[in-house]
């Protein structure tokens, strides 16, 4: 999969006395994703994550840029051939609780994206459905239950079963682990680890929690009010963060060993309204090394040495 | 004497399957200028202990102790009207979910000035000098513009403030906070966790944090309380818990963290799942996923034994030195 300089921007409000607003939740945002390998978007609430994951699954069109799966571009591809890219991403929602139906059984959930495609005959279907089960570690036993006799790391699981159902090559996971207590936690992430190795899975995995994608992910996409911030491996931007925002999260992010408890000051202010983005850098007006130009121009997106980062004062900071 | 100290508190709700006890045999003792964290898996019953200690369980729970004492003030055998006087003022609760927990027809600066107006903290003319001054030093900027505002009007982060202003307005004693960061980012969690830190320095307060975030807790605890299944199973200064965790199921939650996994390893992971109300095993409640449990530990259910301070709900508690069990 590979994203070229996408956008997606919202039209809002136009009432009678209100005037049109845009809101661009993405704004030129490039990645390329190959088998087997994991990136990791980071960033708050808000920065465009969740536009990202449905336009990473085709649900919706990008404004502008170009979405690339398989090296063929998703929106001047025919109808069908599209429908046949779109099978080759599938999405794990955040919250597990939402995103099962609770009147359909575990069987008819694995089933469903099998019978929509016409895959097969209802006992093939149970078939790969069972064994989707046991690849997942479900009992089989459980194959007629509903989602409420469920725990909320297995019905994780359930929802990881259905994404892999048609055998995806790209699974979007949308902080699939973040409603999950640490232990269960633990086990989502194993198995996510395992099924990436046996099916040679590339995930774009979302997330807030920098803990989780420092042991899963190998390259690192930080957003912030919808524009890349950092990008690089994933070894390179926890050692040495380049934009301020990167550094402000990880200090953020609160360390377990009580000995090296932070003595670094919070980060001021909150996000910027994605109606009225500051015209300079969006996160000038929270950064600790702001300076007049970074209010006026805003920072191009570069390469320095072995990453991309957009900040007038990468090499400085 | 302990600010707060409570002595084998017990809470019980009746459900169609009988008696299901969500909190069993708790001591909780909290000093003044103590940040005490109390973590645990959902469902473990932290914030029902604490719930609990405000005397907010309602039917069809019931709250037993042997003791409960908070300052001079026995909680056990206060009439509601003089509980009234206590809860809210000397003692106080920043809950989770800050904008849920907000009344959102109201504006914040009304519901803030109601907790000053119920314990007459300050004269009538002065209630709204005194909320500002309150939205002012939980770090509200330009906070006289923000009186008439509406819970859906603030961020989240805003909201929690707008939780712990209301929480601090009558000078509390003890402010105990219920995951006050669940909802919220990194770097707001980082500030609203800075906040409370500064505001228990400040004022001399107690302050317990409920939490299940282990990051949450060696950041700010002095001392940690760890629950299973309704029971504490361990507690410790938060250096000695993170260096030598005493209870397996200490042992096993650290070890699951991402933090402590090296590479891209395979974490390990406590295998089963926190028993329900129909799964309660005999003995031990941890021992059908303990890796160190042997006959005793499935029928005889431990105490929590070992020097004070260092206390462990464990037959065979883990050894610092040796990292197994004797």
């Amino acid at each position: 999969m590979e994203a070229q300089d996408l956008r997606r921007h919202y039209p809002v409000g136009g009432g009678m006395f209100a005037a049109k607003g845009l809101v661009k939740a993405i704004d030129g945002i490039s990645f390329v994703l190959r088998d087997g390998e994991t990136l990791a978007v980071v960033g708050e609430s808000g920065c465009g994550k969740s536009t990202l994951a449905r336009m990473a699954t085709l649900m919706e069109p990008p404004t502008a840029g170009e979405l690339l799966i398989d090296g063929k571009p998703t929106s001047t591809v025919a109808e069908p051939e599209r429908r046949r890219l779109r099978l080759n991403v599938q999405m794990v929602f955040q919250n597990p609780y939402g995103s099962l139906n609770p009147r359909k059984t575990v069987g008819s959930i694995l089933e469903e994206p099998l019978a929509l495609n016409g895959r097969g005959d209802k006992s093939a279907r149970e078939r790969a459905a069972r064994a989707m089960m046991d690849r997942v570690g479900l009992r089989q036993d459980q194959y007629g239950r509903y989602p409420h006799m469920f725990s909320g790391g297995q019905r994780q699981r359930i929802a990881i079963a259905r994404a892999l159902m048609l055998n995806p090559r790209v699974v979007v996971a949308d902080e699939p682990v973040s409603a999950l207590d640490v232990s269960i936690q633990a086990q989502v992430l194993n198995l996510m680890m395992d099924l990436q190795d046996e099916f040679r899975l590339a995930y774009l995995f979302i997330s807030h929690d920098l803990s989780v994608v420092r042991l899963i992910a190998r390259e690192v996409l930080v957003l912030y009010c919808g524009r890349p911030v950092e990008h690089g491996s994933k070894e390179n931007v926890f050692a040495t963060p380049r934009h301020p925002y990167t550094r402000v999260l990880l200090a953020a992010t609160p360390s377990v060993d009580p000995r090296h408890r932070k003595q670094t000051v919070a980060v001021k202010g909150e996000l910027p309204s994605p109606l009225n983005p500051p015209p300079g850098c969006a996160f000038a007006s929270r950064c600790p090394h702001v300076t007049g130009r970074c209010t006026a121009e805003r920072p191009e997106w570069r390469k320095l040495g072995d990453r991309m980062v957009a900040c007038h004062h990468a090499e400085t900071v | 004497m302990h600010l707060l100290e409570i002595r084998g508190l017990a809470v019980e709700f009746a459900t169609a399957r009988g008696r299901f006890r969500a909190v069993d045999g708790v001591d909780v003792t909290v000093d003044a200028r103590e940040v005490l964290c109390i973590v645990g898996e959902s469902g473990c019953g932290k914030s029902v202990a604490m719930l609990a200690a405000m005397g907010l369980i309602d039917w069809p729970g019931r709250v037993t102790a042997e003791t409960m004492r908070f300052g001079g003030s026995d909680l056990l055998h206060l009439s509601a009207r003089q509980r009234r006087q206590v809860v809210g003022k000397d003692m106080a609760m920043v809950f989770q979910e800050p904008t849920s927990s907000l009344n959102p027809c109201y504006p914040v600066g009304w519901q803030i000035a109601e907790a000053l107006r119920t314990h007459h903290a300050v004269p009538r003319n002065k209630v709204r000098e005194r909320v500002v001054e309150l939205l002012d030093q939980v770090g509200i900027p330009a906070p006289a513009s923000r009186l008439g505002d509406f819970p859906h009007q603030l961020s989240g982060g805003m909201n929690q403030r707008v939780m712990i202003a209301m929480a601090i307005s009558c000078n509390p004693k003890l402010l105990i906070a219920d995951e006050p960061t669940t909802a919220l980012d990194v770097t707001i969690q980082k500030q609203i966790l800075d906040l409370l830190v500064d505001l228990q320095r400040q004022r001399g307060m107690g302050l317990v944090l409920i939490t299940h975030d282990m990051g949450v807790v060696a950041e700010t605890a002095h001392r940690v309380q760890v629950m299973y299944a309704g029971q504490m199973v361990e507690e410790q200064a938060t250096d000695g818990l993170f260096a030598a965790p005493r209870h397996p199921y200490t042992a096993a939650l650290l070890d699951s963290l991402p933090e402590r996994a090296l590479g891209r390893a395979r974490l390990p992971t406590i295998p089963g799942m926190v028993p329900g109300i129909d799964d309660r095993p005999q003995g031990c409640l941890f021992n059908p996923r303990c890796g160190y449990a042997d006959d005793i530990c499935r029928m005889v259910p431990p105490a929590l034994t070992g020097p004070p301070g260092r206390r462990a709900r464990c037959h065979y508690p883990i050894m610092a030195a040796s990292g197994a069990t004797p």
